[in-house]
Parts: structure tokens; C-alpha cells; sequence
């Protein structure tokens, strides 16, 4: 099996997790998770230089991801169950009461591999960018990665962090923007206007790379070109569908934030492929 | 009763600034974040001893307090700086998930604090900062009284392990506290010993305070100054034991009533040691432009304001 036949089966699996957590938990955000799950399971599975077995949250020698749009918590938990960090069944607690998997990831009890809070949104670039900071103080040329939503670009201090960070020529960070067109209240150019991407990003100093966030091949190459050290960061633009893989809920936001019954999950879960074995 | 020598007027962001240079010469980690207020925040000096040390983030604080969240993470020790409202309220949100819930070590200073910032009127006068810095689980809320105090407690809260609030102002204020006492986050200052009215304070109304209790001793009556240095965590002990002793109390903050020094001592003092309490604040409204005297006049942030307190206190006993 070659890496993308390799990544699509894993992809598979994340995505059963996803449906499998959010109807136990009976809450959450199952559709942006499911978009956006090739581009993390490329990220986790090929393209980020990390190990679970000598993870700190100082990021030493490691590559770091910071997810922004904290509610994208089930793809987040199950890559990094999938890579080693904690069990896989731990995936069974997400939203219960007592869990390390927090309905939006905390760093309270220290579920290994989160390295920061999020949920309130627009905030996770700049921490991204301090990390990214941080590392070329200490001269290492490791990157971070962070995934940003495109309704969460409405956010100003999105764009106070890309502006600080071309300024400071961060090019070890590498963000990503799940750009599905979809928000909680309806299609993004409806909500919020946040017009195109490809240009604002250029605009402010970064070097914007597009891609087919459900393309494996695709996706590595966009990781790829986003490593040159050329004084930028770097925004990938991944062309994604909300709730993709489940017929049901693609391509529309009515599964943003909204859990599928015990009957609809079922559904779900045929039409995606067990391939590492169920939690 | 022990007398306080004025030293000479100093403001306390100078304090601060000679702390932080201190402080960056004894821990490399040790960070200076400023969002185009280096200047007005003392930073000058440590940016020129340690110019890769020093972030500038421009006029975009929201976004400071990330990137001091991520360098925090890598091992870090940041100090962002701006003026109080602008590294609070505007950001209050930021602070709660980057630096408290994201227990990430960063340290806030907040320079230009109260009506005493003076001319430039409301929008940039907060004296809310303490409520909502005192409201996030795990933040520690210092507020140290005069330079000497302030360039001390910015050392101190450099090798704190967690998020600190240092909270100091811009006029120059009488500096009378020993420049060689370490400061200790979490410890309620005695600076002087009375029996009949506790007068607890924080910041340059300290020194009111101890104008206030010589006035006082003049007059027959014997206050007992406490200096709370740090809001939180409150040092209860100091608190009750002086209420103990003097049976009534004047609680001085530059600060509003709601959430401030007050409440936090009312709160100790209903549920340890129901006692007669009066206050010295900033009621209920929004500054305005003045000299910071003429503001200090007017919303009886000084000895005369205090005095009339504590009188009341004593007659409620």
C-alpha cells in the first residue's frame, strides 16, 4: 500500500471516530471535523515531525499544531489517539463529565499532545505564531502548524496575527484554513463576507498555497512548498466540504454543531470503512 | 507609630521598568512584549540591554497576549505591557483562554491604572481591572504601592510560576518603602501597628493611608495601615488579625466598588469576622480629565477622604 492509499484508510477510521464520539457524547461538531479530517490525518500521519513517546508541551525538537477552531475537538482527539498520544477508548469519554477531552480541547488535565486552550475563536494563529517565535530564539528550525476556520477568519485578531507574523518573517509557521464555506448560521459569504482569501492573504505578507483538502496528493504537496525558508509564512487554503463522507451531512452547515441520533449514526457508519479497529 | 519618609516622587511604571531590567539580567527566559507603548511602559531600558528580547507587537494587544501564550509554552517568561484598560478589557477574553485556562506563564503589566492616569479623561482610565483580573481563576492580582514596591513585586512575579497581574500607575507618588525588601506575592504588608481602625489599601493610597493615621494619632486615635499588596490571593490571616485588634476598618482602593479590594475584604471579613467596614473608592462611574491631585480631591482618594472614612468606621463599632 502506498502513503495516500495508507492515509485514506486511517482517514476512514478518524472519520468513524468522529461520527462514533459525537453520538455517544450526544453534542458537538461533527461536520467541520469530518472536512477537514484528510487534511489532518495527511498533517499527523505523514507530513508533522513529532512523537508521541517524547512529547512535551514545550515543543523541544518537535513540530507543534495549534488548533484555532477549538470546536473541531473530535478530529483533533482522534488523530491524536490514532498517533499514540493517549488510548484510543479514551475517545469514548469526549464531553462526559470528568474527561480530558473537553467539549473544545484544554490543557487543565494535560491530555498529551494539546498544547493549548481553544474554543473562543481567532486566537490560535497568535499563539501559533509566539510558538513559531519561540522556536527561532531558540534556533531551531522546526515549524507549527495551525488550522483555522474560514468563518473563523472573521475574527479580527486573525488578521492582527498574520499581519505581526510576515512582519516578523515566521516562515516555520504554516497555517491552514478549512475553507468549506460553511458556518453555524449559513454559507460564509452569506454570514460574514469574508470575500477572497487568496488575495487578503497575499495582501498581508504570506505566501498562499491552495490545495484539495480531499486529495492526499494534493494536500502533501501543498505541506511541501509551505516548508521553504523564504522569510513568509505560509497559508494553505484547503478547498474542503463541510461533513464530508457522510452523504447526509456534506456539503451543507446544518451538521455544524449537531449531533446525529443512534438511527442517523448507524447510516453514517456504514458508508465509512473500519479500518484500524473501533475504540 | 513608624514613620514613612518620602524618599522622593518616583512614578511607579519606573518601578516596574528597573524591575524588568533586573529581572532580565538573572533569567534569560525573561521576555518584554509591548503594543507601541514601550515608552510610557519603562521598557526602554530593558529593550536596549536586551534588544532580541524585546517584541514589539504594535497597536494590536489582542494579538500580544497569543503570542506571549505561545512563547510562554516554549519555555518562555514574557511580560506584555500596555495600559491597564487596553491589557484588561480589551483583551479580557484573550487572558482568560491563552493565559489563565491555557495556564501559560505569562506576565501582565499594567501601567497608567486608575483616575490618576489623569488628562486623558475615562477611555483610558480604568478602575475595573482589578474585578476582572481578580475574576479568572488562577491569576494573581498585584498591586504594589510605591516604586520601590513596584520595581520588587515585578521581580517577584517573574519567578512566580503562573499568570500575574501587576498593576501600577503613571504620576509620581511618594516612595517610601525599603528598596531592599524582597517582595513576597501573596503577603499583606503591616506598616505600623494601631488599635482602633485598621485602614487596608493598595497601590499609592498606602501612602494616604499613612498620612491619614498620623493625622489620626493626633488626634487620640490609633490606626493600623495594612498594605495589600497583592489582591490575590489575599492574604486572610493579616486581614482578620488586624480586624481582631482594631474592631473596624477603612478598605482604600483606586478602584471601583464593584469586584476591587473592597469586595475581596468584605467577602474574608462577613463570613470570618462580621466587622464595620467603609470604603474609599471609585463608586460607581467612569473618570474624567484632571490632574491626577484634582482627581484624587475629588473622588477622596486621599488622607482627608480616608480620615472621614475611618472616623465613620469607629463610630460604628
Amino acid at each position: 500500500m502506498n502513503n495516500t492509499q495508507t492515509l485514506a484508510k486511517t482517514a476512514s477510521q478518524v472519520r468513524r471516530d468522529i461520527v462514533r464520539m459525537v453520538t455517544a457524547a450526544k453534542s458537538g461538531h461533527p461536520g467541520g471535523s469530518l472536512g477537514i479530517t484528510d487534511v489532518m490525518t495527511a498533517l499527523f500521519f505523514s507530513e508533522m515531525k513529532h512523537d508521541p513517546a517524547t512529547w512535551t508541551r514545550d515543543a523541544k525538537g518537535q513540530e507543534a499544531f495549534i488548533l484555532s477552531a477549538g470546536h473541531l475537538a473530535p478530529v483533533y482527539y482522534s488523530v491524536l489517539a490514532r498517533s499514540g498520544y493517549f488510548p484510543v477508548s479514551e475517545l469514548a469519554t469526549l464531553r462526559k463529565f470528568g474527561t480530558r477531552l473537553q467539549g473544545h480541547p484544554c490543557v487543565t488535565d494535560s491530555l498529551p499532545g494539546v498544547f493549548q486552550a481553544s474554543g473562543s475563536l481567532g486566537q490560535g494563529l497568535s499563539c501559533a505564531a509566539g510558538i513559531a517565535l519561540g522556536k527561532k530564539l531558540d534556533g531551531e528550525t522546526n515549524r507549527v502548524f495551525c488550522l483555522v476556520g474560514d468563518g473563523e477568519s472573521e475574527e479580527g485578531q486573525i488578521w492582527e496575527a498574520g499581519m505581526w507574523a510576515a512582519h516578523h518573517q515566521l516562515d516555520n509557521l504554516v497555517a491552514f484554513t478549512d475553507w468549506n464555506g460553511q458556518q453555524i448560521d449559513g454559507p460564509v459569504d452569506n454570514v460574514g463576507g469574508i470575500g477572497d482569501l487568496r488575495d487578503k492573504w497575499t495582501a498581508f505578507g504570506w505566501e498562499v498555497i491552495e490545495a484539495d483538502g480531499h486529495d492526499f496528493e494534493s494536500i502533501l504537496k501543498a505541506f511541501e512548498l509551505a516548508s521553504a525558508a523564504n522569510g513568509k509564512p505560509k497559508m494553505i487554503l484547503f478547498h474542503t466540504e463541510m461533513g464530508h463522507g457522510v452523504d447526509f451531512m456534506a456539503g451543507t452547515h446544518k451538521w455544524h454543531g449537531k449531533a446525529p441520533s443512534v438511527e442517523q449514526s448507524e447510516v453514517a457508519l456504514k458508508q465509512l470503512e473500519e479500518t484500524l479497529g473501533d475504540y | 507609630m513608624k514613620k514613612y519618609i518620602d524618599q522622593g516622587k518616583l512614578d511607579t511604571r519606573s518601578g516596574f521598568g528597573a524591575g524588568l531590567v533586573e529581572a532580565g539580567r538573572k533569567d534569560a527566559r525573561i521576555l518584554a512584549l509591548a503594543a507601541d507603548l514601550k515608552g510610557s511602559l519603562k521598557m526602554d531600558a530593558f529593550a536596549e540591554e536586551f534588544p532580541e528580547r524585546f517584541i514589539q507587537c504594535g497597536i494590536a494587544e489582542a494579538n500580544m497576549v497569543g503570542v506571549a501564550a505561545g512563547l510562554a509554552i516554549t519555555g518562555k517568561v514574557p511580560f506584555i505591557g500596555s495600559f491597564a484598560e487596553f491589557v484588561t478589557g480589551r483583551v479580557y477574553d484573550q487572558i482568560r483562554q491563552e493565559v489563565a485556562y491555557g495556564h501559560t506563564n505569562v506576565k501582565i503589566a499594567s501601567s497608567h491604572a486608575g483616575i490618576t492616569l489623569g488628562e486623558d479623561g475615562a477611555t483610558h482610565q480604568t478602575m475595573e481591572d482589578i474585578a476582572l483580573m481578580r475574576a479568572i481563576p488562577g491569576m494573581a492580582v498585584v498591586v504594589p504601592c510605591d516604586y520601590n514596591q513596584t520595581k520588587n513585586a515585578t521581580i517577584a512575579a517573574a519567578v512566580w510560576d503562573g499568570p500575574v497581574y501587576l498593576r501600577f500607575g503613571r504620576p509620581a507618588v511618594p516612595n517610601f518603602t525599603d528598596p531592599d525588601e524582597p517582595f513576597e506575592i501573596g503577603r499583606v504588608y503591616k506598616m505600623n501597628d494601631g488599635k482602633d481602625v485598621s485602614i487596608i489599601a493598595c497601590g499609592h493610597l498606602v501612602w494616604e493611608a499613612l498620612q491619614a493615621a498620623e493625622i489620626l494619632e493626633a488626634e487620640g486615635i490609633s490606626a493600623e495601615v495594612l498594605n495589600v499588596a497583592t489582591v490575590k490571593p489575599l492574604d486572610v490571616e493579616a486581614i482578620i488579625a488586624s480586624l481582631k485588634k482594631t474592631g473596624c476598618a477603612v478598605v482604600a482602593e483606586e478602584h471601583n466598588a464593584a469586584g476591587g479590594l473592597g469586595e475581596a475584604v468584605a467577602g474574608v471579613v462577613a463570613s470570618a469576622l462580621p466587622t464595620p467596614i467603609e470604603f474609599v473608592n471609585g463608586k460607581d462611574k467612569f473618570g474624567q480629565s484632571g490632574t491626577p491631585a484634582e482627581l484624587m480631591k475629588a473622588w477622596g482618594f486621599d488622607a482627608a477622604g480616608l480620615i472621614a472614612s475611618a472616623r465613620k468606621a469607629i463610630s460604628r463599632k
